[in-house]
């Protein structure tokens, strides 16, 4: 232990701690200064920013005392006197945040930048917050809230705020307010999973595989176990209950005692009183391993020479077959005059969601906590207590799923992480347990997006009537379940595209490997199936010499069409009108001089290149979709909504409040969301397939609803008038001039022993399995977009300048906020067209640091441009459908169409090379079937 | 996970080299310890006993022109005192240009000239720089203070001449571009993968009459170390500053420079291809800084 004296926010610190710590655990760990997140600890996402001497740098990797006397700011020190600092207001006035855990860090780095340029150009933001990473927002409002915070300190007028234009306000939905709980994520105040403490809490860490393939012959954990400081090492034989668990099969092991599949297999877990000997103990664990045969291929993995990864799956290692068959396929390809057949492959990518995984266990008996409780940010809480109950032998009433904050998820947040490890350690060792993942660890173990091959074959006539798709996809599962059945059944699904097609066979095969599982990720296998269909639909508009977007409109699905899966749109189809708003822009974009798909300009090819998505919205497929709200008001004239559905950035709160102030006519700012506690909140199922506006908006729309009848049926008791004469108003009931505030009314029903208090179970409608026909989604989204890209023909580098997007949404509940998750998604997207590649070889990954994952930074964000498309579903809440994950679906093959266009070279194979796009631009090479990992 | 244990923020050089013999081997260097300290988390290398930070040291902190025209540069001077400082930019562009690439500001606010020649990285953007300006590194050697050539001060990929546990790197010499003199630097990236160049390429001239006089050419990764061009300087020297010149030297450039293909990051044909590329954005370039004397950094911060 040495003295360091810092002065943190204006105020001298003097801290007796020892000389090993970074700057960002002294102030949060030390100093309880938790605004500053830490995401990667390799100075690679700059969100654990903080300024010394007014200076950003990243306290993850800064010596704290290389600080000594110096003045460090973190976001804590930004407000005065309770104001918020201008980047705090406008980044909440702009959208800029979503998730909130990189806010602390794009703000400090915006406010260095500030400090010396009172007038920075979008240049100059690019520039400063270049090593800044946000998963969520897309970077555009980031970069308008900078700038006008800098004009609100120049003394300027604020930059207004780029909000959709929208069809039909109402009172409360379809009107931008600001989230709920924002202020806190601007200011630090905002809790995250890591930032709980608990007296008296250990820290815990997992021993994981050294093989992706093994058995596992011993494990002596003695030494481990000896080591002072080290509360518990346990292994599968310290399992209560099951020693399994999964949310779709059940294959996956708490801990695995007899063979490994992957590399992030976890086969230990220790509590000790620190982190570091936490560390140290794992390094004593002694495993005996015998590495087996690998599969690190889904082709292979489906041949009958590869080793079987899960005897007691049916049919081996092919997880699932998927089969879509409509029509007459042999028929529809009679009937072609044009048929393209091509193969296409995508590489599995990571959330990088910038929260790691964390997880808190808290012991029955602990004070306040009369349950086993687990602390999570969690996609899907109430599966967690199912999960963790069945792990720990005990009935699921006895266990309690807190949700914290979350810091992006993305899809990649709802497998099991630590939930059933720290609520082991916690029960064995009487004591609150933390178990916080490295950056490298999350890496290495949870869930990506399928790596898939995808095989495809399009026919159409002469006069541009698409008539078939032929498809043969592989989605390598990797070593568990996850949710790869359901993942690549929509992959199989929408493998025709938002297309009428008379004739399709898909097959689908959903294998096990020994790579990392696959899961949800925003697209759901949407993402890869677009990337192949959009591409033959742009090489046979080629072909047949037809305008592409001509081709899709023609094609477009329409109300009265029949899907590939034998379900009648009839409603809600608002494809035709997305294409329209963006063809209208790309024609805009020239100003009048005539559109051009390409051209040229020294050394510069540009083009544009079109796609279309839809995306389903709710499960679906037979699967019964449920979600439970509570809605309840008080005396004091407020409603709090309930339901255990996530907040993961993508602003559900403000939704669902939204949808109880609309039906209560109740201020905004009146209603409160408890979102993610078993205890207290209902099931809202997961999150996930873009369903929680949909499905928990329904759910609180009509528990809504039935609390406004109930408090008129009180009122009109209380002022003795018929209660169809009630209406209300601003918090008001009121009938002919009298009125009753909505508080008193609840006092009243109190007294009487009315609870003012509405459960509700919303149910969507029934869905078919898929190969019944019939209805398989409730709706779906549909989006057209366009990318505008700069390609260097020189150096094959890549550019997308611009995006011009139109998504039918139903309805905008919060048009600002969902602007940016369109704004946010396509940028991810972008990631997984232009940067993104989760390597893995023979099992054994590369990709192991975030240095070694690239995801766009706010140098790849392009100008975007967002159109909403608002054609109702009567379902839905006062109109709407997902949003999620449809952006994230058609911007891949929209630059890579646009790269054709460009240059004439077509890319199989993402993300996207330059190495090889230049090799082929040179030598005449028009197809492309490497991708940057190819480089060997 | 610990990195290191005892941290020490010595204020001379001597007072650095005695903790690093206290410690036996046991202490490192470090100065932004941007490399360092995310190499030991990778376990690229072991946790430390000790890291000594140079960073408090007057002269290695610090950069000026001496009275014989030479500039002096300090070690631990950060890339963002490189980049904001009006005398490198006129007098060392390409290290102004090369410097303001690396990284992101946060990287650039706290790591040092010195830690990337230190780290000798085949392709170190600042080294790359350094070695097209001749410049001469002041180390700590063995105990006896010396100058070491740039071109000298690299062993293999990552490995410099010095002992980071025992030698210090305390800064470099070099000479200022003057009259008719000018650099400039850039370098091609892929937006995937290790943030390393694909390759870089500095150059400096001087031009006499419309002709080239000099050059000095430093193209990375061409081999495991840094190196000069000499077959394409020597190309260049006496021939007239023109877009002719440039493709002969580019012709032999091609001839000579046979660089390889690296896993994840390039392959050799398209290496190829850049170092045309690259000689056709900074030749001109530099040319045109010597001739007019204005010179105005490109690329900082891309």
């Amino acid at each position: 232990m040495s003295q360091l004296q810092l002065i943190v926010n204006g105020e001298s610190r003097l801290l007796e701690i020892p000389e090993s710590r970074t700057l960002a655990e002294v102030l949060r760990y030390d100093l309880g200064l938790t605004g500053t997140k830490i995401g990667c600890e390799e100075a690679e996402c700059g969100i654990c920013t903080v300024l010394v001497d007014g200076v950003p740098v990243d306290s993850c990797i800064y010596p704290a005392f290389k600080a000594k006397g110096r003045h460090i700011t973190t976001i804590e020190g930004l407000a005065h006197d309770g104001e918020l600092h201008p980047l705090q207001h406008e980044f909440i006035r702009h959208g800029a945040v979503q998730c909130g855990f990189c806010t602390p860090g794009l703000i400090m780095t915006a406010s260095a930048l500030l400090n010396e340029n009172d007038n920075p150009s979008e240049h100059d933001i690019k520039v400063a917050l270049k090593d800044t990473y946000c998963r969520c927002t897309g970077y555009t409002s980031v970069v308008q809230a900078i700038q006008s915070a800098a004009a609100d300190l120049r003394g300027d007028a604020l930059l207004p705020v780029n909000e959709p234009t929208i069809d039909d306000p109402m009172d409360y939905v379809s009107r931008s307010v600001p989230p709920k709980g924002i202020e806190d994520r601007v200011t630090g105040k905002a809790k995250y999973t890591d930032d709980y403490v608990f007296e008296g809490m250990l820290y815990a860490r997992t021993l994981r595989s050294r093989f992706p393939h093994a058995r596992v012959l011993s494990i002596d954990t003695s030494a481990a176990k000896a080591l002072a400081g080290v509360h518990a090492v346990l292994t599968h034989a310290d399992v209560p209950g099951q020693n399994i668990h999964g949310l779709v099969h059940s294959d996956w092991p708490v801990l695995c005692g007899d063979v490994v599949r992957y590399m992030g297999d976890a086969v230990a877990i220790v509590a000790a009183d620190t982190p570091e000997i936490a560390e140290a103990a794992l390094k004593l664990i002694q495993v005996e391993y015998q590495p087996l045969p690998v599969v690190a291929d889904p082709k292979y993995a489906h041949s009958s020479e590869a080793p079987v990864l899960h005897p007691h799956h049916a049919t081996g290692n092919l997880l699932k077959h998927i089969k879509v068959r409509h029509g007459d396929i042999e028929q529809g390809f009679a009937e072609a005059d044009y048929i393209v057949e091509r193969e296409y492959r995508t590489p599995t990518t990571e959330h990088a969601f910038l929260e790691p995984e964390c997880a808190i266990g808290v012991p029955v008996g602990y004070p306040n906590h009369e349950k086993l409780t687990v602390y999570v940010g969690s996609q899907i809480p109430y599966q967690d207590r199912e999960q963790i109950a069945n792990a720990m032998g005990l009935p699921r009433e006895q266990v309690r799923v807190i949700g914290t904050l979350i810091g992006g998820g993305f899809g990649g947040k709802e497998d099991i992480a630590g939930q059933i490890h720290v609520a082991m350690l916690a029960t064995v060792t009487g004591r609150p347990v933390k178990m916080l993942y490295t950056r490298q660890e999350s890496l290495l173990f949870h869930p990506k997006r399928h790596a898939t091959i995808i095989r495809i074959k399009t026919g159409a006539t002469k006069d541009g009537k698409l008539t078939a798709v032929q498809a043969e996809l592989y989605g390598d599962g990797g070593a568990y379940a996850s949710l790869s059945d359901k993942v690549m059944t929509r992959a199989t699904t929408h493998a025709t595209g938002p297309y009428t097609v008379p004739h399709a066979k898909i097959d689908c095969y959903a294998m096990y490997t020994n790579n990392v599982p696959s899961g949800a990720f925003r697209g759901f296998g949407v993402t890869q199936s677009a990337f192949a269909v959009e591409q033959n639909i742009d090489i046979l508009a080629g072909m047949i010499g037809i305008d592409p977007i001509e081709f899709r409109r023609i094609n477009a699905q329409q109300v009265g069409v029949t899907t590939a899966t034998g379900q009648v749109l009839r409603e809600s189809v608002g494809m035709l009108e997305t294409i329209d708003d963006v063809q209208r822009d790309m024609q805009a974009h020239h100003n009048g001089s005539g559109f051009q798909w390409t051209w040229h300009k020294g050394n510069k090819a540009y083009a544009w290149g079109i796609a279309c998505a839809y995306k389903n919205t709710g499960l679906g497929g037979g699967a019964p979709d449920w979600s439970t709200a509570e809605v309840e008001a008080y005396e004091d004239g407020t409603v709090e909504v309930r339901t255990s559905s996530a907040d993961m950035g993508q602003g559900l709160p403000h939704v669902l409040a939204q949808c109880a102030a609309e039906e209560l006519k109740l201020p905004y700012e009146r209603v409160r969301v408890l979102l993610s506690d078993t205890d207290l909140t209902p099931d809202g199922g997961p999150t996930t397939a873009s369903r929680q506006t949909y499905m928990s908006g329904n759910a609180v729309r009509h528990a809504a609803v039935a609390l406004r009848e109930a408090m008129a049926q009180s009122a009109a008791e209380m002022m003795d008038v018929p209660p169809d004469q009630i209406y209300y108003e601003e918090g008001l009931l009121r009938q002919n001039g009298h009125q009753v505030p909505m508080g008193e009314v609840v006092g009243w029903m109190k007294q009487n022993g009315l609870a003012a208090r509405v459960r509700h179970e919303y149910r969507a409608p029934e869905t078919q399995p898929l190969g019944t026909g019939g209805d398989m989604h409730v709706a779906f989204s549909y989006a057209t977009q366009a990318a505008l890209v700069e390609v260097d023909v020189e150096t094959g580098e890549v550019h997308v300048l611009k995006v011009v997007s139109s998504t039918d949404v139903g309805r905008a509940i919060n048009p600002l906020m969902l602007q940016g998750q369109i704004e946010g998604g396509i940028v991810m997207a972008l990631g997984n067209c232009l940067t993104e590649s989760y390597i893995i070889e023979d099992g054994v990954p590369w990709s192991t640091l975030l240095a070694r994952y690239k995801m766009p930074s706010i140098k790849h964000a392009p100008q975007i441009i967002s159109h909403l498309v608002e054609e109702q579903v009567s379902s839905g809440p006062f109109g709407a459908k997902g949003v999620g994950e449809i952006p994230s679906i058609n911007t891949s093959p929209a630059i890579c169409n646009a790269i054709f266009n460009a240059t004439g070279v077509r890319i199989f194979s993402l993300p996207v090379d330059q190495d090889a796009l230049l090799r082929a631009i040179k030598a005449g090479q028009v197809e492309v079937y490497t991708a940057w990992h190819d480089v060997k | 996970m610990r990195l290191w244990n005892d941290y020490h923020t010595p204020t001379s050089i001597e007072e650095a080299l005695q903790l690093l013999a206290h410690y036996q081997g046991r202490a490192r260097l470090v100065a932004g310890g941007t490399d360092l300290l995310v190499e030991i988390r990778e376990g690229r290398h072991a946790p430390q006993d000790a890291l000594v930070d140079v960073t408090h040291i007057p002269e290695m902190t610090t950069h000026h022109q001496e009275a014989d025209g030479t500039i002096w540069l300090g070690a631990a001077v950060t890339h963002s005192h490189i980049v904001q400082s009006a005398l490198l930019t006129q007098a060392a562009t390409c290290l102004v240009e090369s410097c303001g690439v690396v990284g992101g500001p946060q990287v650039r606010n706290v790591g040092t000239i010195g830690g990337n020649v230190a780290h000798a990285l085949p392709a170190g953007d600042g080294t790359t720089s350094l070695v097209a300006l001749d410049a001469t590194a002041r180390v700590v050697l063995d105990g006896q203070e010396q100058w070491v050539p740039i071109e000298q001060m690299f062993k293999g990929p990552g490995q410099s001449l010095l002992d980071p546990t025992r030698d210090i790197l305390i800064g470099f010499r070099f000479k200022a571009s003057g009259t008719h003199e000018a650099s400039a630097f850039k370098r091609i990236m892929r937006p995937q993968g290790v943030a390393l160049p694909i390759l870089g390429c500095a150059v400096w001239v001087r031009l006499t009459d419309g002709q080239i006089a000099d050059a000095r050419i430093s193209i990375a990764p061409i081999g495991p170390t840094p190196a000069r061009a000499t077959v394409v300087e020597e190309a260049l020297r006496g021939q007239p500053a023109n877009p002719a010149s440039i493709e002969q030297a580019i012709a032999v450039a091609n001839e000579a420079l046979h660089p390889r293909t690296s896993k994840y990051r390039a392959t050799a044909p398209y290496r190829q291809e850049m170092i045309a590329v690259l000689l056709r954005r900074t030749l001109p370039l530099a040319i045109d800084r010597a001739r007019t004397g204005q010179a105005i950094p490109e690329g900082i911060g891309a």
